[in-house]
């Protein structure tokens, strides 16, 4: 999820050989589509604006992902950000200055072995609590922003290099248990850079009420040794498009949770409606800071904040997502406003055979 | 006294969302149709195996596009089959529904 703010999971970089090797890859992988199995480029594009205490920035953001499999039972997937971000000078200095950052923000192989296992191999998102692996890319957020404690886990940068096991445990009709593991090597490479660490998630899901609840746990194996712990509830009624998601993460320096809401109406002529287009969203959060020992991320002083937002579901896959966020901190209260638009495109990477 | 004043909104707000499902699923019946397979919508009725896949792991986090191509059915499938831990008879579930 982008941010004003530069982004954990994005690493900075102006130098041309992540796109290189971004392509690269694309190209490297592309002719092995057939049939149905044709690589495709998914991802989303925006312009975001946020006025944090009086400060508007800008930010156009663009984040593809490139998935093709080869053969039955591999998938090779990657995303990258590519992102501009204007901000006020600051000082005496009138008028905005910009940066830009280029990044994969993950590049791995999935070997699908059964539905019980699946092998993860090389620089992938950190599964701890839910945020980081399934609602930070910038087309699935109700909030252009992620919550407060999104990096509170071993990893600051969001993803781990090394390999990850994941899959589904016990599958039933009442209910089914997912799993994953992950061990991550420490490295300094600039494209790659990692924590050593390793840790692993549990989650059940019941179906006929749509409840997911899960834990997480993992730890830093070099420099603190820090442990951390995570835990997130799902709820998504039955034949609704009523959805609560809440996650708690506690570290030995920090911890916080957030909880959000979101709806959609089915009266007024359905969700393709004018009024049924309409998403009104909420998110609470709190961090609790118990020293400033560790750079995590989260603010240096306990915060409360509420968020408040009215997204709209345009026709042809774009959104638009505006919110208004009271933060409270000993630190300083302030206002932010946010706006932004954003699409999400999703097209075969090449012209591929017609199944 | 902040932390009173959020946690008495959020239970307001939960509460009145919980009303208004409730409202809604009383009010409603059977009233979304079956969609179309390139633009599933995470409220439709579970219409088979491969639906009710889509609803309870493809729709848990985002929604559906709005279409794609035929040619990336299998990609898609094969991606959420490694989000979302699914089975090989899943996975032709899946493709079914979106390819029928």
């Amino acid at each position: 999820m982008p941010l004003p703010t530069p982004e954990p999971k994005t690493r900075a970089s102006a130098h041309s050989s992540r796109i290189f090797l971004f392509v690269l890859t694309a190209l490297a992988i592309a002719h092995q589509g057939s049939a149905q199995d044709t690589p495709l480029i998914s991802g989303g594009a925006g312009f975001l604006t946020s006025t944090n205490a009086g400060s508007t920035t800008y930010l156009p953001i663009i984040e593809p992902l490139l998935a093709a499999p080869l053969g039955k039972r591999v998938l090779v997937e990657s995303r990258a950000a590519l992102l501009e971000f204007f901000s006020p000078k600051g000082g005496d200095q009138s008028g905005y200055g910009h940066s830009h950052f280029i990044g994969i923000t993950y590049l791995q192989g999935d070997y699908v072995g059964s539905r019980h296992f699946t092998v993860v191999a090389g620089d992938y998102l950190i599964p701890f609590n839910t945020y980081n692996d399934r609602l930070s890319p910038v087309w699935i957020g109700n909030f252009q922003d992620g919550p407060l404690i999104a990096n509170l886990n071993f990893s600051s940068s969001g993803s781990g290099l090394g390999g990850m096991l994941r899959g589904n445990a016990i599958q039933r009709s009442k209910y089914s248990i997912d799993y994953n593991y992950y061990y991550s090597t420490r490295s300094a490479n600039e494209q790659f850079s990692a924590s050593r660490g390793s840790g692993g998630r549990a989650a059940v899901y019941l179906p006929e009420q749509r409840l997911e609840v899960g834990l997480s746990y993992d730890r830093l194996l070099q420099g603190r040794h820090e442990n951390f712990y995570g835990a997130h509830v799902w709820w998504e009624p039955k034949d609704t498009s009523f959805r609560l998601r809440s996650e708690f993460a506690s570290g030995q320096h920090a911890q916080g949770y957030w909880v959000e809401a979101d709806y959609r109406t089915h009266g007024f002529g359905g969700l393709d409606s004018a009024i049924g287009r309409i998403e009104p969203v909420f998110r609470i959060q709190q961090t609790f800071r118990r020293d400033t020992t560790a750079s995590d991320g989260l603010p240096t002083a306990n915060t409360q904040r509420a968020d408040f937002g009215l997204d709209y579901n345009l026709p042809h896959n774009t959104r638009i997502l505006t919110s208004y966020a009271r933060q409270f901190s000993v630190a300083g209260n302030r206002n932010v406003w946010e706006t932004g638009i954003v699409y999400r495109f999703l097209f075969p990477a090449w012209k591929g055979k017609q199944p | 006294m902040n932390l009173k004043h959020y946690l008495s909104g959020f239970l307001v707000l939960a509460s009145a969302s919980v009303f208004a499902v409730a409202a809604q699923q009383g009010g409603t019946p059977g009233a979304a149709p079956a969609k179309k397979p390139a633009a599933p919508k995470r409220t439709v009725q579970p219409q088979d195996h491969g639906e009710r896949l889509f609803q309870q792991h493809c729709s848990r986090c985002h929604a559906a596009p709005e279409g794609f191509p035929p040619s990336i059915t299998g990609t898609i499938v094969r991606h959420m089959r490694v989000r979302a831990g699914l089975s090989q008879h899943d996975e032709e579930a899946l493709l079914h529904f979106f390819s029928p």
